[in-house]
């Protein structure tokens, strides 16, 4: 098991690596100097080659790709161009907020979405069904960041109910969590709903009727335990999303998160920042699908690790 | 219904509503289960022996299944039930066998766990003793190191061994009836007959009923006293089995003696070739007028074309078939 994971770990290496290389390149060929914007506006062409000189800019890129990589081997991301802070200090003090606000999503998004997953599967075709389907449709339909401006207004400005952006309390995680959570949370449903009709007409289902268990007991012991690996497989999947998905919504609701960071970078060009957030991303959505994979070790008494 | 009936079918009528149409599954089935013995159903696959079983203890869905008709057990009826009345009787006086070890068994419950959640249920008893019944049962149905076993999942026993298993479960609240659905078509010969041989036991051990399912004639010659030959959804032949395989009455029960290898049969009536029944099984949803039987029938007279035919009662047997009026 130790074994297996620390396997799962190495092998991750290589992809790591993998969307360092292409982020890098693909940063570069952004258009916009960053010297340029860091030094501003009125800088002369002097100030601005000093510039690109710290910032490592004026040698042969793939020199810098070097450089990069050698640091990243001492676990040094290197440090903000706008901030001077080093990058690992950013992430780390926006982390918490991402996971969260991630966490608090895909929590709402399963409460929601798989209890009516389950319902839809055991009465398929009825209206019950066809309400949870067109809920869950108009929250993937809707662009993220158009959800988050409308829950503002209803329940910021004309209700005043909830702070329309920012942290502090747990109010301040309400909208930007509900937004996020819109946005995973039919694909849950669907899969819920799918993998439960499918383990409602297994053998093993007339067989737990057969010994006259309540239906309560058939649906979630017999059935939802084995329709769980579907659906976990969707929700690490989903976490990824949520990463993506939280760019726009820290966006929208001024949430000081991971999301908002690599927005804020990008503005300001400041490659350090987007690359370490990036690769952090990568990494978190690699454990994420490794704790999945365990999971399903746990769930399922025929996977075994070795 | 006779005085030692426990279960009385009586005009049962399964229908399913699909997309396609109305299939009816079972059309028209009276039959009696008397205290303590096997009966025997037989029939080509589809004729809707499974759709009886299912009906008995109402495990069909529904829709879209829509079923008819007076299924008495001890002289109540199992279809006028209320769900909760009928999940007393589940598992506990009717229990049942399936065919595929493979898949009726839970695969992420242990096999312990799958036992006695339903001694649990039916006797009011604590886990830990449900659990210990659970193992009892496990070393009845000879399971080598039962509380070893009861602690595994189903992937770990071969298919064997989970038939013991699925037998163990359907007899640990000792039902009064067990129907038992080709409970060993999915099985090597010689597990099967291993199989047999610990029904057979059982049977004598817990005194239950049994409705024994099966296409194999040769199981139903071994384990049956009285047997009932489907075929489309009705009973076409009822008789004691060894007047069955004596003399068959109904031409499709002929069809199906000759269509399998006895052995000593060479004896008394000289090497015969195996006879298939012609033509295929028509489907459901265009049941051929007249007697249902009549295009593969090797014997029909006229009638057999126009009318269906009537069920005759002769020396104490009973067959579906114009040519015994
Ligand atoms: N849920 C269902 N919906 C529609 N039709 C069904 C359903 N279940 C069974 N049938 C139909 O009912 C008929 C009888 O099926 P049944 O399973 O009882 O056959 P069987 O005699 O048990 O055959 P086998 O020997 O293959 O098990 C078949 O034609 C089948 O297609
Ligand atoms: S009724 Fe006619 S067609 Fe049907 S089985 Fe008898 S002889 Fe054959
Ligand atoms: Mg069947």
């Amino acid at each position: 098991m130790f074994q297996y994971i620390l396997k799962r770990l190495l092998s991750t290496l290589p992809v790591l690596l993998g969307i360092s290389l292409l982020l890098f390149f693909m940063l570069r060929m952004l258009p916009g100097d960053p010297a340029q914007v860091l030094a501003g506006q009125m800088a002369s062409q002097e100030d601005i080659k000093n510039i690109r000189q710290q910032l490592g800019l004026d040698k042969p890129i793939f020199v810098q790709y070097g450089i990069f990589l050698s640091r990243l081997a001492k676990l040094d991301l290197g440090r903000s161009a706008r901030t001077q802070n080093p990058v690992i200090k950013e992430v780390w003090a926006r982390l918490p907020n991402t996971m969260l606000l991630a966490v608090a999503a895909i929590t709402l998004a399963c409460l929601f979405g798989i209890p009516a997953g389950i319902i839809s599967a055991v009465r398929p075709y009825t209206w019950i069904d066809y309400l949870f389907t067109s809920m869950a449709l108009f929250g993937i339909s809707m662009p993220v960041f158009w959800l988050g401006l409308m829950l503002v207004v209803i329940f910021s400005i004309i209700l005043q109910w909830l702070p329309a952006g920012g942290t502090g309390s747990w109010k301040h995680i309400v909208l930007p969590s509900f937004t996020l959570a819109a946005f995973v949370v039919a694909f849950i449903t669907r899969i819920t709903r799918a993998s439960m009709i499918e383990t409602l007409s297994q053998d093993y289902t007339t067989t737990a009727r057969s010994k006259g268990l309540k239906e309560r007991v058939v649906i979630i012991k017999h059935a939802l335990k084995n329709a769980l690996i579907p659906i976990i497989t969707v929700v690490g999947l989903q976490f990824g999303l949520l990463l993506g998905g939280a760019v726009l919504t820290e966006t929208v609701f001024a949430w000081p998160g991971l999301g908002r960071l690599i927005v804020d970078s990008i503005l300001a060009r400041d490659y350090p920042v987007i690359q370490g957030t990036i690769l952090i991303f990568g990494l978190l959505y690699i454990l994420v699908n490794l704790v999945v994979d365990l999971l399903y070790a746990y769930i399922d008494p025929r996977i075994r690790y070795a | 219904m006779r005085q030692d009936s426990l279960l009385s079918i009586l005009n049962l009528r399964t229908r399913f509503r699909i997309y396609e149409g109305v299939v009816t599954a079972v059309d028209g089935v009276s039959l009696d289960v008397f205290r303590g013995e096997t009966l025997g159903v037989v029939g080509e696959s589809g004729c809707g022996k499974s759709v009886t079983a299912l009906s008995i203890l109402r495990l069909l869905a529904s829709p879209p299944a829509e079923i008819q008709g007076e299924i008495l057990f001890d002289g109540k009826n199992l279809l006028s039930m209320s769900l909760d009345e009928i999940r007393q009787i589940r598992g506990n006086s009717i229990s049942m066998i399936f065919q595929e070890p493979m898949t009726s068994l839970n695969p992420v419950l242990t096999i312990g766990e799958q036992i006695s959640e339903a001694i649990k249920l039916h006797q009011g008893v604590t886990r830990q003793e449900a659990w210990s019944k659970a193992v009892e049962m496990l070393r009845i149905v000879q399971i080598p190191s039962p509380d070893i076993r009861a602690r595994e999942y189903p992937h770990k026993l071969s298919g064997g061994m989970r038939q013991r298993a699925m037998i163990a479960m359907a007899l640990s609240c000792h039902p009064r009836l067990l129907l038992a659905d080709e409970p060993t078509t999915a099985l090597d010969v010689t597990i099967q007959a291993q199989i047999v041989e610990l029904m057979e036991r059982l049977k004598e051990e817990i005194r239950t009923s049994i409705v024994l399912i099966t296409h194999n004639l040769g199981l139903i010659a071994e384990m049956a006293k009285r047997v009932v030959v489907m075929y489309m959804g009705k009973v076409v032949e009822e008789a004691l089995v060894e007047d069955l395989f004596l003399e068959p009455l109904h031409p499709y029960t002929h069809g199906l003696l000759e269509s399998i290898p006895w052995i000593g049969r060479k004896m008394k009536t000289g090497r015969k070739q195996l006879q298939e029944i012609p033509g295929m099984v028509p489907s459901l949803l265009e049941i051929p007028e007249g007697c249902r039987f009549h295009p593969r029938c090797s014997r029909l007279i006229d009638i057999c074309r126009k009318e269906e035919p009537p069920l005759v009662q002769k020396d104490g047997r009973r067959v579906l078939c114009w040519l015994w009026k």
